[in-house]
């Protein structure tokens, strides 16, 4: 037989010429998934760590320790219960991250699916899932959202579902996108000349392909959600007491707003930077993934 | 074909591109005179294109070129000239023909109007009304059935074939001294790709304009120029005229390829010549003979570069084990099965 | 040469597409992809198709692979006819016939190893010992078994042709249906692919459908050749003949205008390719 095409080393990227080679070398970690992932991994460690410790017990009411100001004992002060807030702040990053993980598991377990259906389905049925798809997106999520806590009671879950809900037809929309141009390729007219299924293409071809368009949505829904559930807990329709929330605790400071604006800064920095994380990490992931779909031309 | 340095229109002298430490293109030098047709010919990592570019000024972020690019009636070097400068030269004493018409014209522009502009940013024509109509000329000249209608028309009305003769409209607007080809006719069809040669042999040949024409298709070089340069891994390693080049080829690799690329020859099995192997990704090619991993003659005296071996004025080769003068042999390409395990280029 | 019994039998196919509307008042006109087209191959036999951008060889192709179904007209392979099946009906069609694509970097999905992506076939027809099978194709296409491990921007285009011909090998074809396969390719890895197809079809004794716009690279490949213009086969006939001896204006223009490099050393200048006949 013919000569062996022997290769070189495995990092070695043959590519078409001396130009896209040198750009499609390994992408650079840009400063906002670096600054974006470092943000969210404190926002992970301080739900790790309040499973283990905290300075005192968030809920515990002090009658004697009201509105402290910030000290040595209590680093952020007390509220109007004498609850620590430091300690609040720490248990309320797992209600955040539980809305998120929530949500946006809701948003991608029956968006992802469905973006991806509408993009093999034939053209008519496509776009008629997008129609429908486009009459949800109209929808406000936060309306919906109060519907579902005044039919199903004012809870996380329920908050959360509801903006999970509202957030498939942004995940559907994106996952067709890109299962369209995956359809397009030669790799999958291979895959139907050799005999594949529509769902063995679907799920060996093109998820794994639009897999970097999702963990990008999913970042940003993310952030979307965090910042719903502080709304809706503001509102009332969140996290119900006793359990710590930022939205939460940012309501409950409202009446002392004047008399200690502190209670209501702390939890507002904390949704403000949690937010501005997934948002960096959403935009640094984006840099990094994104082009994928086209420079595998 | 001139050899005297003040009838040349480009002279390139010690060019190197580099990225981040790896040489894509090595001390690549040539001088082209005036009315003079040369090809340059190269696979994949070549580095043609990338001579091309350097010479236009338009390499992309991150590469940097260095040595000395001159042009004739140009008061400086291209190399490292500011873009101010450049587009000052560029349209105008030396323009280009890309690959992708479409990519090189402005959808939203009625092609009348893009070729009129390059007239008007170079002062060539006095006003508006003379460069449209000087447009519709050019548009006449590369053959364009009802020019004045196809001056109005946007690019996506063209076909690939119409598209990439206004390209050329727009290159030979200005009558530049150097027009540099990139692959023009490689996303055309056979028949389309003949017809835009001949406007492009014609267009430089009725303006006396200086051509490089850089391409992988032999038989294309073959056809429109009158000199031809192999580049392989960044380098030159053949030069000459087309008819001694392609006859007589005396560097491995040109022989190579002329062998592999030659279709009617075959062994008494019925197959083709090959160079084994693959190209190696751009800045991977071996030290020493960037050819000498695929080639059945090396030795280790390949280790170390070559010299340049001049044969004419612009003719010459660089190799350690050249083919004989006599006319093409197929046997050096047609070593099968050799396994090679070059671990090419830096680590 | 002995009657062979045949491979691919064409008859009469046309196909029309219709473009969505740009207008409001009127449809947009119907594409006449192909128009008519009739064909025969023999088992074994090396068939060409020739043809320009837009002359309906793409589409034909995908009518042959079952992928894309005739506005009318018939296509049989293996005697067995394949329009009108459904897409469960034609798992005889995926096991006899397979396709080399044009691009090698696209046919290949970035995200599957070169194992997985050899073994695709296998899988999807539920083949067994499917390790043993692909570091037999691979070999068999001159790779290394280790190939099977890494992913395909890690290869050569020429190292990606061969990937995709042991992908199209493996459920053991009879016939391979191979677009433009060496058109992305190197001038000096062309002539390694256009060799390993040709070892390949003697080996295996498979009917090859060729299909490229370089008739120079059909006449060293194939034994007959279809010239297709405008959605019609305008010429047909063993390639030598075809080559020496063009009957059709349109092939005559097109045998002319290739540049070939005996040609361009013996005088025919870019002038020359552009005669009209």
């Amino acid at each position: 037989m013919s000569a062996p095409d022997t290769k070189s080393a495995p990092d070695t990227k043959a590519a078409a010429s001396a130009v896209p080679d040198v750009r499609r070398r390994r992408r650079p970690v840009t400063g906002s998934l670096l600054v974006g992932g470092l943000i969210v991994a404190v926002v992970l460690g301080m739900a790790l760590l309040s499973f283990v410790w905290t300075p005192h017990d968030p809920t515990l009411v002090n009658a004697s320790a009201r509105l402290q100001k910030p000290s040595l004992e209590y680093w952020f002060g007390t509220d109007k219960f004498g609850r620590d807030v430091f300690s609040q702040i720490l248990v309320g990053s797992r209600t955040t991250l539980f809305v998120g993980f929530v949500a946006v598991g809701v948003a991608a377990v029956v968006g992802v699916p469905l973006g991806i259906a509408a993009g093999m389905a034939p053209r008519w049925l496509g776009e008629l899932l997008m129609r429908a798809n486009d009459l949800l997106l109209a929808f406000p999520a936060l309306l919906l959202a109060i519907m579902f806590a005044a039919v199903y009671g004012a809870s996380t879950l329920v908050a959360m579902v509801a903006i999970g809900i509202a957030s498939i037809p942004n995940f559907a929309r994106l996952i067709r996108g890109g299962t369209l141009q995956v359809m397009k390729t030669e790799y999958v007219t291979a895959a139907r000349a050799a005999g594949r299924g529509p769902f063995a293409i679907a799920v060996r071809h093109v998820l794994p392909n639009v897999s970097s368009l999702v963990i990008v949505q999913a970042s940003v829904g993310f952030a979307i959600a965090v910042l719903a559930e502080a709304a809706l807990s503001f509102l009332g329709f969140g996290t119900p007491p006793p359990t710590p929330s930022w939205g939460r605790m940012l309501q409950e400071s409202q009446e002392m707003l004047s008399s200690a604006p502190r209670l209501a800064v702390f939890p507002g920095i904390a949704i403000a930077v949690a937010v501005l994380g997934f948002n960096l990490l959403g935009d640094g992931l984006r840099d990094r993934f994104d082009p994928k779909l086209e420079d595998r031309r | 074909m001139t050899g005297n340095v003040t009838g040349d229109v480009l002279a390139v002298r010690n060019l190197d591109v580099t990225v981040g430490g790896r040489k894509l293109v090595e001390d690549v030098g040539f001088t082209i005179g005036a009315g003079e047709r040369v090809g340059l010919i190269g696979e994949s990592g070549s580095g043609k294109s990338l001579t091309a570019l350097s010479v236009m000024g338009l390499l992309p972020e991150g590469l940097r070129a260095t040595g000395s690019v001159r042009l004739a009636g140009v008061d400086h070097d291209l190399v490292g000239a500011d873009e101010a400068r450049m587009s000052r030269v560029r349209g105008k004493e030396i323009a280009m023909v890309f690959q992708e018409p479409m990519t090189a014209l402005n959808p939203t522009m009625r092609v009348g109007r893009q070729i009129a502009e390059v007239l008007l940013i170079h002062r060539t024509r006095p006003d508006r009304a003379s460069a449209r109509a000087a447009a519709v000329e050019l548009l006449a000249q590369v053959g364009l059935p009802d020019p004045a209608a196809a001056a109005q028309a946007y690019p996506h009305q063209f076909s690939g074939g119409q598209r990439q003769r206004v390209v050329l409209a727009i290159a030979l607007a200005n009558d530049p001294a150097l027009l540099v080809c990139d692959e023009p006719t490689t996303a055309l069809d056979v028949t389309v790709q003949a017809r835009v040669l001949d406007l492009i042999v014609r267009g430089v040949q009725d303006r006396r304009s200086a051509m490089l024409f850089i391409t992988h298709d032999l038989a294309v070089v073959a056809t429109a120029c009158e000199r031809v340069m192999v580049m392989y891994g960044g380098r030159l390693v053949e030069s000459g005229p087309v008819q001694e080049v392609f006859t007589r080829p005396r560097h491995r690799y040109t022989q190579g390829l002329i062998g592999a690329s030659d279709l009617t020859v075959v062994d008494d099995r019925g197959r083709l010549a090959t160079i084994p192997g693959s190209v190696p990704p751009a800045g991977q090619f071996p030290a020493g003979c960037v050819f000498r991993n695929r080639c059945a003659h090396a030795t280790e005296a390949c280790a170390t570069r070559p010299e340049w071996v001049p044969t004419g004025p612009d003719s010459g080769y660089a190799c350690f084990h050249p083919a004989s003068e006599s006319p093409a042999s197929q046997s050096g390409a047609h070593v099968k099965g050799t396994p090679m395990n070059q671990e090419a280029g830096r680590g | 040469m002995a009657e062979q019994p045949t491979a691919i039998s064409v008859r009469d196919v046309t196909r029309v597409y219709h473009r969505p509307r740009t207008s409001l008042r009127h449809p947009s006109p119907p594409v006449h992809a192909l128009r008519g087209v009739s064909f025969t191959v023999p088992q074994g036999q090396r068939f060409g198709i020739v043809g320009e951008s837009g002359c309906g060889k793409s589409t034909l192709l995908r009518i042959l692979a079952g992928l894309d179904r005739p506005t009318s007209g018939s296509v049989a392979i293996d005697g067995r006819d394949i329009t009108g099946l459904r897409e469960r009906q034609l798992g005889f069609v995926r096991e006899r016939l397979q396709l080399v694509f044009q691009d090698p970097m696209s046919s290949l999905d970035p995200r599957m190893r070169v194992g997985d992506i050899v073994a695709e076939p296998l899988v999807a027809q539920g083949h067994s010992n499917r390790r043993e099978r692909v570091a037999e194709l691979l070999e068999a296409v001159g790779l290394r078994a280790d190939a099977a491990d890494r992913y395909p921007h890690q290869f050569s285009g020429g190292q990606r042709q061969r990937i995709s011909i042991a992908r199209a090998l493996a459920p053991r074809p009879k016939i391979i249906v191979a677009d433009e396969p060496v058109s992305a390719l190197d001038v000096s890895v062309r002539a390694q692919v256009l060799n390993l197809i040709a070892d390949l079809v003697e080996e295996l004794s498979l009917t090859l459908v060729f299909v490229s716009h370089d008739l120079s690279v059909v006449r060293h490949v194939c034994d007959r050749v279809a010239v297709m213009n405008g959605g019609q086969i305008v010429e047909t006939g063993p390639t030598e003949q075809v080559y020496e001896e063009p009957q059709h204006s349109y092939t005559r223009r097109l045998i002319a205008a290739v540049p070939t490099l005996g040609k361009a050393l013996s005088g025919v200048s870019a002038a020359d390719l552009n005669r009209e006949y």
